[in-house]
């Protein structure tokens, strides 16, 4: 069995995970990306719609192309970064410091890093309906690597669930496509998602209903169709029904962060709902209760890409200084108020809220 | 389906910060147009301001603040239309003819209308206003979002926001 050592172990090779790797790497050290699926990237290798932020995230670049800003960066670092791609994973074993991972189906690896950011990103939500199971119910995520990775019509009908920035974002990606959205569903009195986002949309015709929720998918052995339900300010149905004639269902319902790793490895870890799940503790350099652990992106707690990236570079460059690689600390305390600025509006203040639950001031006292 | 029309969910309603209409007195005479902005939700985003050549879209103290537009500074050059991530900047320009202007508006579809076209004009909820001409199609920051130029009855500028082509549902 193979055994790779490195100095720092990357899990996921998404947004946060990249830039944490180019970060560790800029400051001298050995770097090992671990990324389950067969491209580096994550999530935004399937965004064809340009980024919010400043300049400093990429603002007004496409998400594929940010995509290919980071993975630039990563081959400018080819000496001291590895990639291993199509590698999930899947054990942590604290008493020996060894990691296990899977390559496809054939290989099984062990991994032994001096420290670790964990940067597997978020899974999606799904609600339960009757006929939930049937062909043609898609999560948001599962549509748009249908669409904008392998070129795939999902449906040529669509109904969406949920009006957060995904539904948002997926219903247009999904009409530049050619897909009929027939509509977008939120059980909240008001879209969840960017406002621009939905203008955007509503001026194409889609309609948004909200207080609308789905009752149940229709079909024998794929979908053909929704029954939609309207809800009251307690989200109680109210007795008005409709049914909708569409080929597919996309749920675009929240994500959750991805933490299995976490919870093994023994990090403290603490619900907080803003953050959409269980979220390890952490200090300004996101540094979890492990002394050899860090966590970025929306492992971290469910946020936008560009605090991901912004979190990634922080957590790698504080794991390189931890194994004692050059430390840039003005450099850091730049991404810090980088963060600090994105979060600062009304849509950030979720985000803070969940932060301020999970942040400490520091694990040096206690290590 | 039920047609919500409302501000929650994506529909503009009134002036709000953000969300100016130019004053008459200027816009009516001003060749090229002046930018039209429609971002009523204070959001972490600043491209506008960044990339506006004259500094007419006031520099953001926080990245969450409205866009301001100086109109005495507005040239109408649109690099705003492109370069908005939400699609939020128009321009329109007044002085077309008597009783027509030309709206120009951010375009992501396919496919692209040609000069010449007459297109459907939509509204903020997709309601057909008007029919308009393509009179020019451009890609400033050569990324493929187009800005095209829309030449539509003076009376539905205020409504004018997105073009669809006649051949389309």
């Amino acid at each position: 069995m193979r055994l790779l050592e490195t100095d720092l172990l990357v899990v996921g090779g998404g947004a946060a995970g990249l830039s944490a790797a180019v970060e560790a790497a800029a400051a001298g050290a050995k770097v090992l990306v671990a990324e389950s699926d067969l491209h580096i990237g994550g999530q935004l290798v399937k965004q064809s719609h340009k980024f919010f932020g400043s300049r400093d995230e990429y603002a007004g670049t496409r998400g594929f192309s940010i995509a290919n800003i980071l993975i630039g960066e990563i081959s400018e670092h080819s000496s001291s970064v590895e990639v291993l791609k199509n590698t999930t994973v899947n054990g942590y074993y604290p008493d020996e410091g060894i990691l296990t991972a899977t390559v496809g189906e054939d290989e099984y690896l062990h991994i032994k890093a001096r420290k670790i950011v964990m940067a597997a990103g978020a899974q999606e939500r799904l609600i339960a309906f009757p006929n939930n199971d049937l062909p043609g119910v898609y999560g948001a995520g599962a549509v748009q690597t249908l669409m904008n990775v392998y070129g795939v019509m999902p449906g040529k009908r669509i109904l969406m669930v949920g009006a957060g920035n995904i539904g948002l974002i997926v219903s247009y990606q999904l009409m530049q496509a050619g897909v009929k959205v027939v509509g977008i569903l939120e059980a909240m009195p008001r879209i969840g998602g960017y406002w621009v986002h939905a203008a955007k949309v509503r001026r194409l015709g889609v309609p948004i209903m909200l207080h609308h929720s789905i009752k149940a998918a229709l079909g024998e052995k794929w979908v053909t169709g929704a029954v939609i339900q309207k809800l009251d300010d307690t989200f109680c149905p109210t007795g008005y029904e409709e049914k909708i004639d569409c080929d597919a269902i996309c749920l675009a319902v929240g994500l959750t962060p991805t933490n299995e790793l976490l919870w093994q490895a023994g990090c403290e870890m603490k619900y907080v709902p803003q953050l959409c799940g269980h979220v390890p503790l952490r200090d300004k350099n996101m540094r979890t209760s492990h002394p050899d652990i860090w966590v970025a992106g929306d492992a971290s707690g469910i946020e936008e890409a560009s605090a991901a990236m912004i979190e990634g570079r922080i957590a790698g460059h504080a794991a390189a200084v931890a194994m004692g690689f050059k430390s840039n600390e003005a450099k850091s305390n730049i991404y810090w108020q980088r963060l600090m600025h994105l979060r600062a509006g009304e849509v950030g203040e979720k985000v803070r809220a969940g932060i301020s639950q999970v942040t400490v001031d520091g694990w040096e006292g206690i290590h | 389906m039920e047609q919500i029309r409302s501000y929650e969910s994506g529909v503009l309603t009134g002036e709000r910060p953000g969300a100016q209409r130019p004053p008459d007195a200027l816009w009516v005479s001003k060749k090229n147009g002046l930018v039209v902005i429609e971002c009523p939700q204070r959001i972490p985003c600043n491209p506008c301001a960044t990339s506006c050549p004259t500094g007419a879209i006031t520099p953001f103290s926080d990245i969450n603040d409205h866009p301001v537009v100086d109109y005495e500074k507005c040239t109408g050059c649109g690099v705003c239309i492109a370069k908005c991530p939400g699609l939020a900047c128009f321009v329109i320009d007044r002085t077309y003819s008597a009783d027509e202007s030309i709206v120009k508006v951010p375009h992501e579809m396919l496919p692209v209308p040609d000069i010449g076209d007459v297109v459907d004009c939509l509204g903020k909820i997709g309601e057909l206003i008007c029919k308009g001409k393509i009179i020019a199609v451009l890609e400033p920051l050569k990324d493929s979002t187009r800005v095209l130029h829309v030449v539509v009855p003076d009376a539905a500028i205020d409504d004018v926001r997105s073009v669809r082509r006649c051949s389309d549902d």
